[in-house]
């Protein structure tokens, strides 16, 4: 029993980290409708980047954990321009597999940018690891827990208090209607991608500073656990995509510690597999589905 | 007022607008009339910015108004209601409406609440329900709804966009008798419709559209008296 509820809390801690890739792709999700495959990948071109500046300029974490972000808002900005803005809204099929082209480019970059296969990231805390009773808890997952509840927070509090998000549902709602009233869409969606840069910029340095080291595959981990999160949350909602990836992270724990690292991996596309069959909809996105069918009906 | 000269606007090779010219009069109802495919809707989304006219002028109150952005355009004051009403289905009543004033200064917040107060004192059914989302609202509420959030954007003049389509007989009466009390109190409307009934009872002037080109405009009065399109606008033995 004590082995289950520490698994949990492990769970929740790097599910932690999942959520904040899954908000990411939840957001674009919402506003666009599309999906963005090369959300991961720009991440980890942006720790390259951060990486690199780790390696040859300043070992100074906070400039690395700026340059990180910078760099991914880059990347993305890069990502929205070819595969979002220049195709048209309602190809969607479009845009995912362009998105996946760039996946592949980017990749390639980060290999020519350092040519070796693993490279150091620096560490933002001290690793002390805290006691409650039998249970124990790293610090900088804690951190990463604390910061992903804010961060939902915040953008909570973007989305429904502030007149750009506002401006930014109106866009996901009906981008036509949207127009009429005089919101430039183009300008609001790019406004969306560089939201998601930065929070997949945060997402992934706290998650190579935990784990210490960053790969080119770490762009297909972040795609893979992003949209898995997300779809067990429910595609399109924030707080779906918290509980998907806290979610994910406790089933994950728990199967590594019970049946070692290959059944970690394959208890995650279970689960998918079991919530798509269950509730397609996902945890939070089935009362949305029920709400679109009805819409549906009416018109 | 807004003043539309000879605008040619075409999607892709088809010219939709052939050369349409029309006056909207201040605190006056004038209305667009014709069949389906005339280019009504055509002008009033080349009027919104929405498409660019090829060529010709469009003029508010003498300011250009010709190829400019649709945010700028709503800026300058002009408001659409478009057709089957577009509210935003997932957000709340009131979002919908704030939504309408997005383009006024961030200055004006205490103006926009009022606004929306005023709205809900026009509209008390919105009021009731404006924790609801939109897609929720029966189409009468959603055209109210539609209304309220143009006129969130205090324009100088309110585009309408068949207000009337797929409406119940009873609540065309309503929606007509709010466009008729606005315009009591001071609004410019340009109005398009295909029930030409309704739309005779509140226009001060008509144009009827055909293939893109204006065929005829005048006082309601002077549509009655013309033999021909009276009877193929109103139908025979009606007046």
């Amino acid at each position: 029993m004590t082995d289950f509820v520490q698994n949990c809390i492990d769970g929740l801690m790097f599910g932690s980290g999942y959520a904040l890739l899954a908000l990411g792709f939840t957001l674009v999700f919402g506003v666009m409708k599309r999906l963005n495959l090369s959300f991961g990948p720009s991440i980890m071109l942006g720790a390259y980047v951060g990486t690199w500046v780790y390696l040859n300029i300043s070992d100074n974490t906070w400039l690395v954990a700026l340059v990180t972000v910078i760099a991914t808002i880059t990347v993305g900005a890069y990502v929205e321009r070819l595969c979002f803005r220049a195709i048209r809204r309602d190809a969607t099929i479009a845009s995912m597999v362009s998105s996946f082209a760039i996946w592949m480019q980017l990749e390639e970059i980060a290999m020519h940018l350092l040519p070796e296969r693993t490279y150091p990231f620096p560490a933002f805390f001290t690793t002390t690891t805290l006691e409650f009773g039998p249970f124990y808890a790293r610090s900088e997952h804690i951190t990463m827990l604390l910061l992903t509840l804010a961060l939902l927070i915040l953008l909570h509090a973007f989305l429904f208090r502030t007149r750009l998000g506002l401006a930014l549902r109106t866009v996901s709602d009906n981008p036509l209607a949207s127009a009429y009233m005089g919101i430039n869409g183009s300008n609001i969606l790019f406004l969306a991608f560089a939201l998601v840069s930065v929070l997949g910029g945060l997402a992934g340095f706290l998650i190579l500073s935990a784990d210490s080291q960053v790969t080119p595959f770490f762009g297909l981990w972040a795609t893979f656990k992003g949209l898995i999160a997300m779809m067990l949350g429910g595609m399109g909602s924030l707080p779906g995509a918290i509980l998907g990836g806290l979610l994910l992270g406790v089933v994950e724990a728990n199967a590594f510690w019970y049946g070692g690292p290959v059944i970690r991996d394959l208890s995650a596309y279970l689960l998918l597999f079991v919530m798509l069959i269950v509730r397609p909809g996902g945890l939070i996105g089935q009362r949305i589905v029920a709400e679109q069918r009805a819409a549906d009906e009416r018109v | 007022m807004l003043k539309v000269e000879n605008i040619v606007t075409r999607y892709g090779a088809i010219e939709a607008l052939k050369g349409l010219s029309l006056d909207a009069r201040h605190g006056e109802v004038t209305c667009l009339l014709g069949p389906n495919g005339a280019g009504k809707t055509t002008t009033m989304f080349s009027i919104a910015g929405i498409l660019n006219p090829h060529s010709g002028s469009i003029t508010l109150d003498g300011n250009d108004l010709t190829n400019q952005s649709a945010p700028s355009i709503v800026r300058k004051g002009i408001a659409l209601v478009p057709e089957n009403r577009l509210v935003f289905p997932e957000m709340s009543v009131t979002d919908n409406l704030y939504a309408g004033a997005y383009c006024r200064s961030r200055s004006e917040r205490q103006a926009i609440d009022d606004d929306l107060a005023e709205i809900f004192e026009r509209f008390p059914r919105l009021k009731e329900r404006r924790a609801q989302i939109g897609g929720t609202l029966s189409g009468g509420e959603q055209q109210m709804l539609a209304i309220g959030r143009a006129l969130m954007a205090r324009p100088k003049i309110l585009m309408m966009d068949e207000p009337s389509l797929g409406l119940a007989p009873m609540v065309v009466e309503e929606i007509f008798s709010f466009i008729h009390q606005l315009n009591q109190e001071g609004v410019t409307i340009l109005l398009v419709e295909q029930n030409a009934h309704m739309a005779l009872k509140v226009a001060h002037k008509i144009y009827l559209l055909e293939q893109g080109k204006v065929t005829f405009n005048g006082s309601p009065e002077d549509m009655q008296q013309d033999e021909m399109i009276h009877r193929a606008y109103l139908g025979v033995g009606s007046s």
